[in-house]
């Protein structure tokens, strides 16, 4: 049996945020007299993560994805509740414990500006405690993996974003860490990055079995890697679970356009008791439930004449935008 | 603490920044000559101040001259680890980048303490030991063991007050953001440190020497080089610069606790 390497219990945080009113009264009132309030942005959240899963954080700004990832990884203490990271507890960040993660931030970057991406890799590697040998051997591994070669040897700012991202992986992962923590890695990046980028994922947790905690913006990013998502509202999980299931509650129904032969098939057809959406001479668009759309279409296609049908699938953003802003999904 | 490997690490640190800085030759070239024309400056200010009278607070200029060349010393190291690194912190905090520094399994405060160096303060450093060395000519110092292990301890004991301040200081960017004004209230007051403390009076003598401490990071030393040191100021000196260190550092392991990290 797979055993749990994350473990979460009623896990609450707050924060003490300042508001100042507008304009420079607003202003004055806020340097003399700033009013603080307490913020829970996450509140008593409690889920379990297999060794090997990959999870995909779904949630709008502002939902509190970051800061669950940020407390697994031991950066922010919780208010309440306990964590349990590969047996550990993330915030007291034991060295043993900093050696099994790592964290990737889209939009941060740790690499130093200057220099080529080389040199960041060996000094990660005497942090790490590496060996000469055994980091030489660990960057050649990685870098084939990521597809990158000369980039290693140039001045960081002088790469793509593209190239930079490729770097940043890599130095995140010259320690071969089981837990990876990756807050939006593709931001920012062209279409072929993001998929090289999702490729590389797929195939690190593949080869290591590495467990990955994933945030991002990009469904394609979701869709692609996880099977399971927990989505975040307003610092709760609204749904946890996995992702095929979350799509069919979501979008129970399939629209299903069909071509007849003649404008008479067309006729019968939409007298046939299937719910019409809408009809253009011998075009046919028709709604059909997701548990019985076999059924239906070996119907379809046994009594009428057809040319051709297609399948819409409801864009997966405009699926998904929906879980963004509701409160609770029972599955 | 593995000391092998946080040796290998700083090694590394030395060879990046080092790497780091040589990529901008005229930044470098421009840092060496403000350091002379600083060193030349600071003397001829201080020629000025014993012109009329040979005497300010019991020390002649010669002897001064000392105190100068500690500060010069001082000086050099701030600019070689202390400006590099710990005004960095201000940044890692506000832009949230401590994060990384703090995953890693080496301690914090060693890795934003030391990861950076300013290789044009090195020159510095080195004018103000060859401004010593021309000091304890000048005024026949004669030099012995006991001299030597005691300036050694001295110096020592002003770098880590002046780290330990500085740090301190940084470390509160924790709850403020922003303290890079304090921090250059700090390096004004260090300007004070290259007279004498005699030279002010009584009020500003104990502002100096037991609010700020200021006072305490050149003179003592240079009290130690003119034979002028009593045991007490000495082992006050050690006192102050264990309690300041010990302090630096149980600071910033509370401070981590609030750290919120910044919103992505």
């Amino acid at each position: 049996m797979v055993q749990n390497i994350i473990d979460v219990k009623n896990l609450s945080k707050s924060f003490d945020i300042s508001s100042k009113e507008p304009g420079l009264k607003g202003t004055i009132k806020h340097f003399f007299r700033r009013q603080t309030k307490s913020l829970k942005v996450i509140k008593g959240i409690s889920f379990e993560i297999k060794e090997g899963e990959i999870v995909g954080f779904l949630g709008a700004n502002g939902a509190g994805k970051t800061t669950i990832l940020k407390m697994l990884c031991g950066l922010i203490y919780p208010s309440e509740g306990s964590i349990s990271v590969s047996g550990y507890l993330p915030f007291r960040r034991r060295e043993n414990f900093l050696k099994s993660i790592t964290l990737i931030m889209g939009q941060k970057q740790q690499l130093i500006w200057d220099l080529p991406p080389i040199e960041s890799f060996y000094l990660n590697a005497s942090i790490y405690d590496l060996d000469k040998f055994e980091a030489k051997k660990r960057i050649k591994k990685l870098s084939e993996m990521l597809e990158i070669d000369e980039e290693l040897f140039i001045p960081v700012r002088k790469l793509s974003l593209g190239q930079r991202m490729k770097s940043e992986l890599l130095a995140a992962l010259i320690h071969e860490p089981n837990i990876l923590f990756l807050d939006e890695p593709t931001l920012g990046l062209d279409i072929n990055a993001q998929r090289n980028l999702r490729k590389f994922l797929q195939k690190y947790n593949k080869e290591t079995n590495a467990t990955i905690c994933l945030t991002s913006h990009y469904m394609k990013d979701i869709t692609s890697l996880c099977k399971r998502v927990i989505c975040v509202h307003e610092g709760a999980i609204s749904y946890d679970g996995e992702l095929d299931l979350l799509l069919k509650k979501l979008s129970p129904v399939k629209e299903i356009l069909i071509v007849c032969r003649s404008e008479e098939d067309a006729i019968k057809l939409e007298n046939s008791g299937f719910t019409v959406k809408n009809k253009i001479k011998n075009e046919i668009t028709i709604k059909i439930e997701n548990n019985s759309i076999t059924s239906s279409l070996k119907t379809i296609l046994n009594n009428f004449d057809i040319e051709d049908l297609f399948i819409n699938e409801p864009p997966i953003d405009e699926v998904i935008g929906k879980v963004l802003i509701k409160k609770d999904y029972d599955i | 603490m593995n000391l092998r490997k946080y040796l290998k690490v700083y090694k590394k640190f030395l060879h990046t920044s080092l790497a780091s800085e040589l990529e901008y030759k005229t930044n470098i070239l421009v840092d060496l000559i403000t350091a002379i024309l600083s060193l030349v400056g600071s003397i001829f200010l201080l020629s000025i101040f014993f012109q009329n009278s040979g005497y300010i607070g019991g020390w002649k200029f010669e002897q001064a001259l000392i105190i100068q060349a500690i500060y010069t010393i001082l000086n050099g190291i701030t600019n070689t680890w202390f400006n590099p690194n710990l005004t960095e912190i201000v940044k890692h905090i506000r832009e949230g980048t401590l994060d990384f520094v703090l995953l890693k399994p080496i301690d914090s405060q060693f890795f934003i303490s030391l990861k950076k160096i300013n290789p044009s303060g090195f020159l510095e450093i080195m004018l103000g030991f060859l401004l010593l060395f021309f000091c304890i000519r000048i005024n026949e110092i004669n030099l012995n063991l006991i001299f030597l292990t005691l300036s050694l301890i001295t110096i020592s004991c002003s770098i880590c007050i002046l780290y330990s301040l500085w740090f301190f200081i940084s470390t509160t960017t924790i709850w403020f953001v922003k303290t890079w004004n304090a921090i250059e209230v700090l390096r004004s007051f260090l300007y004070i440190g290259r007279f004498p403390l005699s030279s002010f009076s009584f009020s500003l003598r104990i502002f100096f020497s037991v609010f700020i401490p200021i006072a305490f990071i050149t003179t003592i030393p240079s009290e130690v080089f003119l034979g002028l040191s009593v045991f007490w100021k000495i082992l006050l000196e050690i006192i102050v610069a264990i309690i300041f260190l010990i302090n630096s550092r149980k600071f910033w392991l509370f401070a981590l606790k609030f750290y919120s990290s910044a919103s992505s």
